[in-house]
């Protein structure tokens, strides 16, 4: 139970070795450590977890309710959503069941509708919901003129994606996976695996590599997808904008994908994105002038007082679209390997669900996991609005005045909780690390009060 | 949670809190007292020091005298929101407390928009400042910061920026402003142009970020469409200032438009009975020495209301394009209205302000100078007697 960022890599032979240490890898991770008797190792090129498409999304759980009726994700979706949504509570990672409203602004829109409806009920989704334009108003009275009613679909949730990809990842390690960052695989043959940081010996492997699933499913042989990834830009509005808007507002989805919808965050910001744009470079996480255009000419229609506040963040993150309709999970029990690819736009919320697949596929292939235990509950650092923050919590402040030490004013992060992040399970390794897991300098004035004091507690630690 | 009472509560201990907490003290008033977020009394020049601003002297210097005359002042605790107003909740190592006070003075400053606000594209790579961030990380901490930056922005603040990064020694590649000159002090363009030899793109826009990890190029495009890169390790976003305006805006004051913080009248009333703002909030910016005597004089004002003075109703006081904003913005009878600050989004050489209501002329003046942008233009305040308190708003014009 270690995780290293340098030096030697342990002379030992794994049972399973994941590659990516994205939220689907750390899901698999998790799920692997209830066996107590498997050695596994979670493998990633980056210096943190959840640190490629898991940390840049729109952060919704999902009902699955649009999915393609009868296709492992829409399975997966199902499945995962309702997993996730009681580990979250039990573990404390901020979940708010907005619910969405699906946005009809024209006669052609609206036709379609009851088709969604009753694709929803074959994802067995029953709780969708026409409602006329009165109705809609009564519940956005923010929402652009024009719109001519909306499919509401009370399921859909808002949730912290970086603490559940460091949930599951905390309870990993604490039930004794290694995770080895700044470690890229470069060549997997029979079991060995040349890494940036030396030689990994495993019995099982499992291919999480996000966008680059592809590649290492090459040097292995196969052929079965290539990544086509789809760059997806993202506004984060100021927490001012908060109260314009109460569900998540999601336009009729399109050829291209679900287009571009206004969602609140946990954190109390309102996103406006994603952008769905292909590209060729799998590194290509920048934002673009024209995308940002873009998205603000969206946003104007969908919610004109939006764009009226200040601009907290900008980001960027990739989709690893594949040619499939589908995500591309496949067992290869004649290399004690399984693929977990074409994870496109819904992998946070089915996590849980691919990963109880994938350790399937791995018994499929040899893989004795021996009995099963409970893990030990995680309780994650509260970072939703919805729930008290350490600051709100005078028992706390009382217990620990560090605690009611405010250093990130916008976010309104304590010391104490600094403090924590940076002795926890999994300690960042960067400002960006650190951000993810406290907050801190991510609100609006993105480190003109607080930078540079963030940043001294952050190095005063090594 | 625990419940008190003061006189003046002051959220923000900046020259222009400072310096109004002081003043209301030395006259006797009995409990001032201010909040500041931040470790340290001072404000902004906690962290500007310069060859001839001794910011830091200056903070110290101000949080002395408040502390003198019998102020109040308590370091790390933050004004949360309101309680049914005007009352504070707060937090601080000492836990929640719930402040009530007979007068509330808003004092709670200005900051720069960072790069994501002026949605500024490209990647997220390290080595990308603000000036408040740059200076803490220099003066505060004696952080390391770079080998090449770039410097967005040619005001008077850049020209600081500028200062800050060579004495941390850093090189300055450019300075970038996407206005047609620099506005800044003459002299100051001067050196940095020919004596530090540091070129000045004006007409140019910063469009994207380039680097993974850390920065290694700004994208910027030219006046005439030309697109170049330059590279640099750096960036340091300057000036377009924006007034913390978060309390004003929960506590459901009226916000200017123009200055985008709490609108008040000539002796610092905001929209709501009982709840001044002072400094910097309201104009975002003026030097430290012009807000701390601002402080002073708000100090009167705040001890008329302690004593019964009536909340007046105000007429608005609007600006039409070109210019940005004016402060005060608030037209309140029987009030002496100070000259008035005003900035302008162009340059404009000798211009004349008119200030109109219901179409009546209420004054007219050609001013000797040219307007800069991002510098402070005034307009005295001998008109306001002549406006019409049962009128429509007066409107200032520039041509
Ligand atoms: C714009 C956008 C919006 C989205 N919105 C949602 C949403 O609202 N809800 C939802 O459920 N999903 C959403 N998604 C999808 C979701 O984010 C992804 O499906 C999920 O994050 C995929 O996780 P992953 O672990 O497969 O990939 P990643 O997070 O990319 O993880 C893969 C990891 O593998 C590492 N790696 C790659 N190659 C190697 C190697 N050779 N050696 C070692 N490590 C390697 C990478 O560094 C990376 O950390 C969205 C995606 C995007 C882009
Ligand atoms: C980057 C920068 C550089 C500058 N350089 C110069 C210079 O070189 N020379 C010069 O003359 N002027 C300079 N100025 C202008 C001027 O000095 C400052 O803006 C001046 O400090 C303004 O004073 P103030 O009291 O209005 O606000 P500030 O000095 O900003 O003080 C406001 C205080 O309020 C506190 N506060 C805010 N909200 C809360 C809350 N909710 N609870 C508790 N406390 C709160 C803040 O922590 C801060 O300390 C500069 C301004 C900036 C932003």
């Amino acid at each position: 139970m270690t995780v290293t960022a340098h030096g030697a890599l342990p002379d030992v032979t794994y049972d399973v070795v994941i590659v990516g240490a994205g939220v689907v890898g750390c899901a698999i991770a998790r799920e692997l450590a209830r066996h107590r008797r498997l050695r596994i190792a979670l493998v990633e090129a980056q210096d943190d977890v959840g640190q490629g498409t898991s940390k840049a999304n729109t952060a919704i759980l999902h009902t699955g309710f649009d999915a393609v009726p009868g296709s492992l994700e829409a399975r997966l979706v199902r499945e995962g959503s309702r997993r996730l949504a009681l580990y979250a509570a039990e573990s404390g990672i901020p979940v708010e069941p907005v619910g969405a409203l699906l946005v009809a602004w024209d006669r052609e829109q609206l036709a379609v509708l009851p088709e969604l409806a009753a694709k929803a009920e074959k994802n067995d989704y029953r709780q969708a919901r026409i409602l006329g334009p009165d109705e809609l108003y009564a519940r956005e009275p923010h929402l652009g003129p024009g719109a001519l009613g909306a499919l509401h679909i009370p399921g859909e949730s808002i949730i912290c994606p970086w603490t559940t990809t460091l949930a599951y990842a905390t309870q990993a390690v604490r039930h004794g996976a290694d995770v080895h960052l700044d470690c890229r695989v470069e060549r997997a043959d029979d079991g060995v695996l040349r890494t940036s940081r030396g030689t990994l010996r495993t019995r099982h492997l499992v291919n999480a590599a996000g966008l680059y699933a592809d590649e290492l499913d090459r040097r292995l042989g196969h052929r079965d997808f290539t990544v086509t990834p789809r760059r997806g830009q993202l506004l984060v509005f100021d927490k001012f904008a908060r109260e314009l808007v109460r569900h998540i507002l999601l336009p009729v989805p399109t050829a291209l994908g679900k287009g571009v919808l206004v969602a609140p965050t946990v954190y109390g910001n309102v996103l406006l994105g994603p952008t769905a744009e292909e590209v060729d470079d799998r590194t290509a996480t920048g934002s673009t002038e024209e995308g940002l255009a873009l998205l603000r000419d969206r946003g104007r229609r969908i919610l004109p007082a939006l764009l009226d506040e200040e601009v907290t963040a900008v980001y960027a993150g990739l989709r690893a679209a594949t040619a499939y309709e589908d995500y591309r999970i496949r067992a290869h029990p004649d290399q004690a390997y399984v693929t977990v690819g074409g994870i496109r736009s819904t992998g946070l919320t089915a996590s849980m669900a691919i990963a109880s697949h994938v350790t399937g596929l791995l018994a499929d292939c040899g893989l004795d996991l021996g009995e099963a235990d409970d893990l030990e509950p995680v309780r994650m650092p509260n970072l939703g609005e919805a729930f008290p923050r350490p600051y709100q919590r005078p028992e706390l402040i009382a217990a620990d005045p560090e605690y009611g030490t405010l250093v990130c004013h916008c976010e309104r992060v304590s010391r104490g909780e600094i403090r924590d992040a940076l002795a926890s399970t999994i300690p960042p390794h960067s400002l960006e690390g650190l951000r993810r897991r406290t907050r801190a300098r991510g609100g609006r004035c993105q480190g003109f009060y607080c930078g540079a004091a963030v940043r001294e507690l952050f190095e005063g630690r090594s | 949670m625990s419940r008190r009472h003061v006189d003046v509560l002051v959220v923000g201990a900046g020259p222009a809190g400072l310096a109004l907490a002081a003043r209301l003290a030395a006259w006797g008033v009995n409990r001032v007292e201010v909040l500041e977020r931040e470790q340290e009394a001072g404000g902004v020049p906690r962290h500007c020091r310069r060859r001839e601003f001794d910011g830091p002297g200056f903070a110290r210097r101000y949080a002395e005298a408040a502390v003198r005359a019998g102020a109040i002042v308590r370091t790390g605790v933050t004004a949360l929101g309101w309680c049914e107003p005007p009352a504070l909740d707060t937090v601080g190592p000492a836990g929640r407390e719930t402040i009530t006070a007979t007068a509330v003075v808003l004092a709670t400053g200005a900051r720069e928009r960072p790069r994501s606000a002026r949605l500024v594209a490209g990647t997220r790579p390290a080595g990308v400042f603000t000036t408040g961030e740059l200076q803490q990380a220099v003066h505060l901490y004696g952080q390391y910061i770079g080998h090449r930056a770039v410097v967005v922005g040619a005001e008077a603040v850049s020209y600081a920026t500028v200062g800050t990064l060579l004495g941390a020694g850093v090189d300055v590649v450019a300075m970038v402003t996407d206005l047609a000159r620099h506005q800044g002090d003459r002299l100051k363009a001067v050196n940095s142009r020919l004596g530090q030899r540091i070129p000045l793109l004006s007409g140019t826009t910063v469009t994207e970020l380039r680097g993974r990890g850390r920065l290694t190029g700004v994208a910027l495009r030219h006046r005439d469409g030309r697109t170049t890169t330059l590279a640099c390790d750096t960036v340091v976003f300057t000036g377009d200032f924006v007034p913390d305006h978060e309390l004003a805006r929960r506590g459901g004051l009226a916000l200017d438009t123009g200055t985008r913080g709490p609108a008040v009248d000539g002796a610092f009333r905001t929209s709501r009975e009982g709840v001044f703002a002072v400094g910097n909030v309201l104009h975002a910016v003026e030097s430290a020495a012009a807000v701390a005597r601002e402080g002073v004089r708000a100090a009167r004002h705040v001890r008329d209301h302690l004593a019964g003075a009536s909340w007046p109703p105000a007429v608005p006081l609007l600006v039409a394009p070109p210019l940005r904003w004016i402060a005060p913005n608030r037209l309140a009878p029987a009030t002496t209205y100070d000259p008035f600050v005003l900035r302008t989004a162009e340059f404009l050489a000798r211009p004349v302000l008119t200030v109109t209501q219901d179409g009546r002329v209420l004054h007219r003046r050609r001013l000797l100078t040219t307007a800069v942008p991002n510098r402070a233009l005034s307009l005295d305040g001998r008109w306001v007697g002549s406006v019409d308190p049962a009128g429509g708003p007066v409107r200032v014009t520039a041509r």
